[in-house]
């Protein structure tokens, strides 16, 4: 679980953060602010300070926030000067953006605020389409607007060159003011899919209007500037959810929901007033995805019926037990609340997706942590003298007096009552009371705006029948609470709860006479028992159940089988087993068996339908045809998995973790394999044939995996979740079977579904879900061939869980319009974004979330996601102490690792590597040649990468194979290979360590889909068409044979693991690395 | 305590030799060799004797064959109690190997429950851990573990594997500190003497004034004749996994070490041999 932040204000204004890994309240340092309410995100945090001032919180990273400035210098030719800034009348300005119609010289770029810095001065980019110009970065054309090229032609009459610019936000971890509100509220990160950082702010003025912060992004955490958004009422509160929701209190206590909030218009529409729950009003609402909660003036908590996407404003309230003053709710619909009693924290238990109101509220009794303790700075120096109102001898004049506040003028209402013991306050006094107050400091940065602004009587509340003052040594008393950035769900394990202790206690009390402790008498019993009985037989163990298998003749089907696993032990121990496969055969019963010491892998298989797996031998791998199987449900079909490899690593005496030179490797489900390299493995002339090395499962579910082979193992995930490997084993279906105790951790994992919406043009109703008899189903997989609708689609296992609900994907790579439609002549076609006059048909992809909670021997690294990750693969007994280890973030940024070694392989910190451009590629090999691929296919080297320079100096611009876009590259020791996006595996010749940028592509292979070269410049390639005994398969790994120093593009391929044409490949290796001493 | 992990382990691996054979009228076809085996003292008859059937299957009469179930010295073995239970009842003081008579005719109903298949096994397995956590625990345990993990205790047992059945059970052998142990024991004493099946009340592992109870203090409650005092001769042997504990061993601890897989703790108690 990645740690994550409750953040909530105490009653004297201190912000207080709590890490879902600790058990401490941590104050947030810095501040001389005394603040009212927080909102939070994941990567930041909104406050109202008591001057009424919004101040944007953004957490510290590795990786900055860079905003990329750039504007074009255009020239034109003119036969005396050549090219010059001398344009004619008609052309664009000299310093233009990229169409030309704006002016934009290089001092026209300013800073947007204090929280900004340059980063180092304009520079001209000499990138073009992937290219290096090296002529300057200049790119020439006939005449302005053109197709420019890089190459100056005889007709070229203008050019023009990029300059950038990079600015970089520098106010992080410390509040810096943005502008002045009353109440905030931060949501709306999930409304596109755009990279974090997008954010829905809204606030409420003390005049009760509604503001709207435009432009809040990952490039600019403070966004650009206020909109009104004009509201049916004066508002006192409001509070907006992750997705679309968004409701906010009236000062009259109804409630109004905004709606219309999406994509395009994330500040929505037009509100709805719906009514209080109860006669005595609102005063605070919270909402989270698909829930609403209130609590009215009566301290009474809420909860909304039937809130949903479609109906943001819910059918009915329902009353919950419980006295809150306020409600909040977090990531995952969490609820957090403030007791009206004692203002003691609580979480609302037992909140899950099905059962959004929970079970129960439970009390946080997290400590403050030492800040919280010692005297405060920010106290002593603050407007307001709090502590001499809490001595019991300097009672303000106004004791007694009851003033009527907001929810958030605590402040005022606590110091006024403290020393009073004054009786339950009544409402609804008047607001001018306050108008008297001598106190003047006291209340003059809390209360009298609110008082101006109407905004008092909503709570009230007396802290009078508390018994003894508030004092530093108390539990906390909270004002205000936010779980937005607070990634916690039912079954997260906090310890901010007193929880149950674990076992204690042995026989230590007791003393014994040696001879008749217990352990004694088990070992003498267990001698008089079976000493002299060694010999018998032990049980044999028979597990059997039924099955479908894909039989071995044509015409090939799914038939029912009985399956059964005989282990037993034998007379020295070891344990072994039979595999048994009862079928029938024109009638005849016969069997099929398999030794489980000669099984190589048991691996889960993809299949939309059923729950199968696949078992291979070295002979069945050299057919390409495993041993098909099907389970009835996935439960059964983990227990089978869970056995058999269990029963094969005892059969081959494989236990424990993985060794260091391990070869790791996962399938295209996210299962994760790993296999110990004999030593014979790149043995010469006759290495190890692949289909003889043996693969057994770990925990875990990963979408990528990298090694090297002193024992760094990272994992990317399908959430881009970076996780490590702690060397640990097991986890997963393995959990308590043949698994460690420790060093396993949960993992959680994140996809999306994907079904396609399909329509077809008539002339008389335009674009309607009638296609004709012929066409595909309207509802659709992307094939077209399966009926996928958006109620019958399930997630892909029952493992998996969805989070989200079905919502309009445009993040489709050909483009979508404003609806999200892509547009083709017919099915099935190239679809493009836009519509034509030829169009007929259209559709749109549909993309629902859904998680996967598992366990395995990973644990992340927070906080950067990421996309690719290399480890510089050492050879096996290399004295390197720190591993060098690149990565790319899932916004392209270039990484690399600090701190990474075998005892620390998670690594201390990112050091964020400047590009111009995002990338997708990265690969670290022998004397720290590092070489990338950004996203646009450009290929690049970095110099001067060391030991003491981790990073480098600079990127060189490598020139791609011609009319090719790499997508892939791996380094090894000396050899670079490259896979491009059309299959080609390709070599990079003549690279030497004086000129380590080689100078051309040789192809090598097609059908390659991922390359990985190994320390010793071990090729392995994921191949795909492999030929079969019974046809072609895909996703098979392979291995170059051949490959010597002399010839280190090698030979030809050995093909291992892989599953025939027509099912879905199970294997996808991306980290192989071998240990041979062969070379 | 250092060794207590091997006192897990030693009552796990308990096992003991078997040599089974088939009830003399029942043989028909052909003389039926015996059959030895290794049994596992925490597992049950019916699930780990697969290979029996199919051995002693091939001498009997296929029209013969009704549910297999177990005899010894006359008494029919129940399955429903672990084997080291069965053991210790009945045949802790003969020589070893232990003999069954194995029959396939003449279910003896009053006595047994039917078995027919391993569902029927982790059925009963599974009400016991529930039954002992609500002791232990109200529950709270085993309510809180999910479907699967249920499943790993199970799996665990019927697949010898230790490291499976304990990942799990720890949980359920954990307790607040501050408590000191369980609410209550799940215990069963079990006499050859009696037509009671076993006895089992409500025992805490400590009084309410906070001292241990020892196993002493629990058989004084349950069953004071099987404690000798001063002077006399020990008339009744206390077994547990087959041995006999101190009477001062405190009862948490034998809980938490001494219980088989079901979480309870089985206590057989049978007259000390006369010879």
């Amino acid at each position: 679980m990645p740690v994550s932040l409750l953040w909530a204000v105490d009653v004297r204004g201190r912000v207080y953060r709590l890490s879902t890994g600790g058990q401490q309240w941590e104050q947030c340092h810095d501040t001389k602010l005394e603040f009212k309410r927080v909102t939070a995100a994941t990567q930041c945090c909104w406050g109202i300070a008591c001057d009424h001032n919004i101040y944007l919180n953004v957490h510290a990273s590795d990786l900055s926030i860079r905003y990329q400035e750039e504007t074009y210098e255009n020239q034109r030719w003119n036969p005396v000067d050549g090219f010059s800034e001398r344009l004619l009348p008609s052309d664009r300005w000299q310093w233009s953006d990229v169409a030309g119609l704006v002016h934009q010289p290089l001092d026209s770029f300013d800073l947007p605020s204090s929280g900004w810095e340059w980063e180092a001065d304009w520079y001209a980019d000499e990138n073009f389409e992937a290219e290096p110009t090296e002529k300057g970065g200049w790119t020439y054309a006939m005449d302005f607007p053109a197709t420019y090229t890089k190459d100056k032609k005889w007709n070229s009459c203008v050019r023009r060159r990029r300059w950038l610019r990079y600015r970089r936000y520098k106010a992080r971890d410390s509040w810096a003011k943005v502008g002045g509100q009353g109440d905030i509220s931060c949501g709306g990160w999930e409304i596109s899919e755009e990279p974090r950082g997008r954010l829905s702010l809204w606030a409420v003025s003390l005049q009760g209007k509604v503001w709207y912060r435009e432009g809040i992004q990952h490039h600019n955490p403070e966004g650009s500037s206020w909109t009104e958004v004009p509201v049916p009422g004066e508002v006192v509160q409001i509070s907006c959810g992750p997705g679309e929701l968004v409701w906010a209190v009236l000062w009259e206590g109804q409630l109004v929901v905004r709606e219309g909030i999406g994509r395009d218009c994330p500040s929505g529409t037009a509100w709805t007033v719906v009514d209080s729950p109860s006669t005595v009003g609102a005063t605070g609402v919270a909402v989270g995805v698909n829930v609403v909660w209130a609590v009215t003036k009566d301290n009474k908590v809420w909860f909304r019926r039937g809130v949903n996407s479609h109906n943001p404003c819910g059918t009915g309230w329902i009353g919950m037990v419980g006295e809150m003053i306020m409600v909040n709710v977090g990531l995952n619909d969490q609820v957090w609340a403030l007791g009206s009693a004692e203002r003691g924290l609580y979480q609302r238990q037992g909140v899950t997706a099905s059962e959004l109101s929970g079970k129960a509220w439970r009390a946080l009794n997290a400590h403050v942590g030492d800040p919280g303790h010692a005297p405060d700075p920010a106290l002593d120096n603050a407007p307001l003298p709090p502590l001499a109102y809490l001595s019991d001898d300097a009672p303000p004049p106004n004791a007694r007096s009851v003033p009527k506040v907001t929810s958030d003028s605590f402040i005022s209402e606590l110091l006024s009552d403290r020393p009073g013991a004054g009786g339950p306050s009544a409402a609804g006094l008047p607001a001018q009371e306050e108008d008297g107050q001598p106190g003047g400091p006291l209340w003059s940065n809390v209360d009298l705006e609110e008082t101006q602004s109407h905004l008092s009587s909503v709570v009230t509340y007396s802290l009078a029948l508390e018994e003894e003052p508030y004092g530093e040594d108390g539990p906390p008393m909270w004002a205000w609470v936010s779980g937005g950035g607070c990634a916690v769900d039912s079954h997260s394990q906090l310890n901010w709860f007193s929880g149950p202790g674990a076992t204690g206690g042995g026989l230590n009390s007791v003393s014994f006479c040696p001879s008749l402790s217990p352990s004694v008498q088990l070992g003498q019993r267990s001698k008089r028992e079976m000493e002299n009985f060694k010999h018998y037989e032990q049980s044999v163990w028979v597990k059997k159940g039924t099955m479908q298998w894909w039989r071995d003749w044509k015409p090939h089907k799914w038939v029912d089988v009985r399956f059964a696993l005989e282990q037993f032990s034998g007379p020295d121990g070891n344990k072994d087993g039979i595999l048994f496969l009862y079928y029938n055969f024109n009638e005849e019963k016969k069997y099929l068996h398999a030794f489980v010491n000669e099984v190589t892998i048991f691996v889960p298989v993809l299949n939309d339908a059923k729950h199968t797996f696949a078992i291979y031998t070295a002979e069945r791998t050299k057919q390409r045809w495993p041993i098909r199987l099907a389970a009835s449900t996935e439960l059964e079909m983990h227990d089978w998995l869970a056995l058999l490899s269990v029963s094969c690593c005892d059969s081959r005496g494989i236990q424990g973790p993985p060794s260091k030179q391990a070869i790791w490797s996962v399938t295209c489900r996210g299962d994760i394999f790993v296999s110990e390299p004999s030593p014979a493995l790149e043995a010469l002339p006759y290495p190890t044939p692949c289909e003889q090395m043996f693969w057994r499962q770990v925990g875990g579910h990963l979408r990528l995996v990298e090694g090297n082979s002193v024992g760094v193992v990272w994992g990317i995930g399908y959430d881009h979740t970076a996780w490590v490997h702690t060397g640990g084993y097991g986890g997963g279906i393995f959990q308590g079977l043949a698994s460690s105790t420790d060093n396993i951790h949960t993992q959680t994992d994140v996809k999306s579904v994907y079904i396609y919406e399909n329509q077809r043009w008539n002339p008389v109703s335009g674009y309607t879900n009638r296609g004709l008899p012929t066409d595909r189903y309207m509802w659709s997989d992307a094939s077209g061939l399966h009926e996928c609708t958006k109620t019958h689609t399930t997630t892909p296992s029952p493992h998996w869980t969805w989070v989200s609900d079905w919502a309009v994907d445009y993040g489709v790579s050909e483009g979508t319009d404003r609806e999200g439609w892509q547009y083709a002549a017919d099915f099935p076609a190239s679809y493009h974004g836009y519509k034509t006059l030829k169009d007929f048909v259209r559709r749109r992809r549909w993309a629902r979330k859904c998680k996967l909670t598992t366990t395995g021997p990973w644990q992340e690294v927070p906080p950067i996601a990421l996309s690719d990750v290399s480890i510089l693969p050492c050879a096996a007994q290399s004295s390197v102490e720190v591993v060098p280890l690149w990565a790319i973030s899932n916004k392209g940024d270039v990484l690399c690792r600090l701190g990474v070694t075998t005892l620390t392989p998670a690594g201390s910190s990112w050091l964020h590597v400047g590009t111009d451009q995002a990338f997708k590629s990265v690969s670290i090999g022998g004397a720290s040649q590092v070489w990338a691929i950004a996203r646009d296919g450009s290929v690049f080297f970095r110099g001067s990468v060391s030991t003491c320079n981790p990073a480098g100096e600079c990127w060189y611009h490598i020139p791609s194979p011609p009319k090719q876009k790499l997508k892939q590259v791996s380094v090894g020791r000396t050899s670079i290979c490259a896979v491009d996006e059309n299959g080609n595996l390709w070599y990079r010749k003549d690279v030497t360590p004086s000129y380590p940028q080689g100078s051309s592509w040789e192809h090598i292979s097609d059908n390659v889909r991922k390359v990985s070269v190994g320390p010793l410049d071990q090729v392995w390639i994921i191949a795909d068409k492999v030929q079969g005994s019974h046809g072609l398969s895909c996703g098979t790994v392979c291995h170059r044979l051949g490959v010597q120093p002399l010839d280190p593009k090698g030979q030809s391929w050995d093909y291992g693991i892989g599953v025939r044409a027509l099912a879905i490949p199970p294997t996808d290796p991306e980290g192989a690395n071998g240990s041979a001493g062969g070379c | 305590m250092a060794d207590d992990k091997d006192v897990l382990r030693d009552v796990w691996f308990g096992r003991i030799p078997t040599c089974f054979a088939l009830y003399q009228d029942e043989v028909t076809e052909k003389e039926a060799e015996p059959f030895y085996l290794l049994l596992p003292r925490v597992s049950y008859l019916t699930l780990v004797t697969d290979k029996v059937k199919k051995h002693f299957l091939k001498a009997v009469k296929p029209e013969d064959v009704e549910e297999m179930w177990f005899e010894y010295e006359g008494t029919p073995l129940k399955w429903h109690y672990p084997i080291g239970v069965l053991f210790d009842l009945h045949a802790l003081n003969t020589a070893l190997p232990w003999s069954i008579t194995v029959h396939f005719k003449n279910f003896p109903e009053r006595d047994l429950l039917h078995c027919l298949s391993n569902s029927v096994i982790e059925a009963h397995f599974m009400s016991c851990i529930k039954e002992a956590d609500a002791l232990k625990h109200k529950s709270q345990v085993i309510n809180d573990m999910q479907k699967k993990d249920h499943k790993q205790l199970w799996m665990g047992l019927q697949n010898d594997k230790f490291d499976q059945f304990w990942a799990m059970n720890r949980k359920l052998m954990e307790y607040p500190t501050e408590e000191g142990g369980f609410r209550y024991i799940p215990f069963r004493i079990y006499q050859t003497m009696s037509d009671r099946p076993f006895i089992q009340k409500l025992f805490r592992p400590a009084s309410p004034e906070g001292h241990t109870h020892t196993l002493g203090d629990l058989l004084k409650e349950m069953y004071p004749a099987a404690i000798a005092h001063d002077g006399d001769a020990k008339k009744y042997q206390v077994l547990i996994q087959g041995i006999e504990p101190l009477l001062e061993t405190p009862l948490q601890w034998l809980s938490e070490h001494l219980s088989h897989p079901d979480n309870f703790l089985h206590v057989c108690i049978l007259p000390v041999p006369t010879d």
